[in-house]
């Protein structure tokens, strides 16, 4: 008699694997990103059956909502498809992840069982916790517990981690997505990060036009940029005086 | 041999799930299907610490009690807090109710958002990227990488 | 005439109701599944879905920017700053049995206090992230997909 639990797990399982054998596949980014998706809800569903229902929670909300939205959006500003790989670039990779695969099955059999109420990680510490929090936190849920009270240094090093990456986030974009982006008129010459070598590459002109452009235009525009200032300065001492 | 297959099936399923993760990340040359390479390895890791700490017959990390309402456990705070921890241990939760380990369901919960953090970064650094290069493939950008470094910038 | 009136109409419906679930989600978190995290990533996700419908200037209308920056600081600074104060009281740093007479009511407002910085991080940042990615998107038309 199967439990009926280990069928769910086994469907579940199966499509895990289908999704990411798709994601391999798939050479649309818009596809690529929403099977993403699709395969942290399932990891979601999975959790639940495991019952690990806040992580569960976490993953549906954050692995199936804010990373999809977070691709796509990236998505947009970049590429649509992906090239296809050539076979002879496979082969390594291909030989890499055998090998690997193999030393981890290899490892396999020392592993505690599915299950197990009595292996190394479910024997002590995590336990211990369950015991303790009704008498210390007196809280039923634990894993807020364990989260915000006996491992509150840890969660304030993720928190910690969050903001700074998102400082760094606003530091690459900018907060109204203007970061790395500039403009200014000095002397009558518009003068924008657009004009600069790279960003010409991106706009796809050829190497020559843009070295024309670089003599032409942005030279001039920087001894002139320095005039304005000056005669700016005699203007206020002048005032003083 | 077989009975290892029924015992261990998670362990197998998480190693294939890493490996295709992996062989997205090393195979493909698009910067953006990198990521989401990444982020199939990383939830796979997941798998892997929930599947650890599952107890098979256990319920979900948080303790039920074994008379009263959901809340009563507040109610009266200072007559448990009193009681002999031991004794008020046993009495109110009930020693019979088998949980899965917390733990692991604390260190991922953490995890997760902080890989939505650190995948934010990411796909910013493929925008900036995108935006100089003009493209997202990784050998273009090598080859473009190539082309300044031997000729200079202004080419 | 828009074309995505459905969309409008039960987002203007759905939106308030998700950032109710995610204060469910954040005080409820000692009882069931959920806590900080959870609730500030659902929080910015109805705010995320206000822009995706409406606009993200319409959003940032809503949300400004300045508020989200000071939000992303708040967060970490409730955290330490709960860290700070059970220094001051005499204890370590987070331990929270010294906030009230009972340890455990202490240990509550504690974790109390430090989820609400989790909440304000979390929320913060993800709508920072969001707001960052969204305002360097050119203007899309229904046609460019």
């Amino acid at each position: 008699m199967i439990p009926s639990v280990l069928i769910l797990d086994i469907a579940i399982m199966a499509m895990l694997v289908v999704v990411a054998f798709a994601i391999v596949r798939m050479r649309s980014l818009f596809a690529i990103v929403m099977l993403q998706g699709v395969y942290s809800l399932l990891c979601a569903a999975w959790f639940v059956s495991l019952d690990a229902v806040d992580v569960a929670f976490t993953e549906a909300a954050v692995g199936a909502g804010v990373s999809t939205i977070l691709m796509l959006s990236a998505m947009l500003l970049a590429d649509r498809q992906s090239k296809p790989i050539e076979m002879r670039r496979q082969l390594g990779p291909i030989l890499v992840v055998l090998v690997t695969g193999a030393a981890l099955f290899y490892a396999i059999p020392d592993m505690p069982a599915f299950g197990a109420a009595n292996s190394p990680a479910n024997a002590y510490v995590g336990m211990d916790y369950i015991d303790r929090t009704a008498d210390e936190i007196h809280i039923p849920n634990v894993v807020t517990a364990v989260l915000a009270s006996y491992r509150g240094f840890d969660t304030f090093g993720e928190v910690v981690v969050i903001f700074a990456a998102g400082l760094g986030v606003l530091l690459l974009l900018g907060l109204n997505g203007n970061a790395g982006k500039w403009r200014a008129r000095p002397n009558g010459v518009n003068v924008s990060s657009a004009m600069l070598p790279s960003a010409q590459a991106a706009t796809g002109e050829s190497v020559e036009s843009l070295a024309n452009k670089q003599s032409t235009e942005i030279p001039p525009a920087k001894p002139n940029a320095a005039k304005p200032k000056k005669e700016a300065s005699k203007a206020t001492k002048g005032g003083r005086s | 041999m077989f009975d290892l297959i029924f015992t261990h099936f998670n362990y197998a399923v998480v190693i294939v799930l890493m490996m295709v993760g992996l062989y997205v990340i090393f195979a493909t040359q698009n910067l953006i299907k990198k990521l989401v390479g990444l982020s199939v390895f990383q939830t796979s890791v997941f798998l892997l610490y929930i599947t650890i700490g599952k107890v098979s017959g256990g319920q979900p990390p948080i303790l039920v009690e074994s008379h009263g309402g959901d809340h009563a456990l507040l109610s009266e705070p200072v007559l448990v807090a009193s009681a002999a921890p031991v004794a008020t241990h046993s009495g109110a939760y009930g020693p019979e109710v088998l949980y899965s380990n917390p733990l692991p369901h604390v260190l991922i919960l953490t995890a997760i958002v902080v890989g939505v953090a650190t995948l934010a970064i990411g796909l910013a650094l493929v925008v900036r990227i995108r935006e100089v290069y003009s493209t997202i493939e990784k050998d273009e950008i090598d080859a473009l990488d190539y082309h300044f470094n031997l000729e200079g910038i202004d080419g | 005439m828009n074309p995505h009136v459905i969309l409008r109409v039960v987002s203007k419906f759905l939106i308030p109701l998700i950032a109710l679930f995610a204060f469910y989600v954040q005080f409820h978190g000692d009882f069931g599944p959920g806590g900080g995290f959870q609730a500030g990533v659902i929080l910015a996700a109805a705010v995320i879905l206000y822009a995706l419908i409406f606009g993200i200037d319409a959003a940032k209308k809503a949300v400004p920017p300045s508020a989200v920056r000071i939000g992303m600081s708040l967060g970490v600074l409730i955290y330490g700053g709960t860290g700070v104060a059970t220094w001051l009281l005499g204890a370590n740093f987070l331990e929270y049995g010294v906030l009230a007479h009972d340890p455990s009511h202490g240990q509550h407002y504690g974790i109390l206090a430090v989820e609400l910085g989790v909440l304000f991080s979390v929320a913060s940042v993800m709508v920072a992230i969001f707001y960052a990615f969204g305002s360097r998107q050119p203007d899309l038309t229904d046609e460019d997909w």
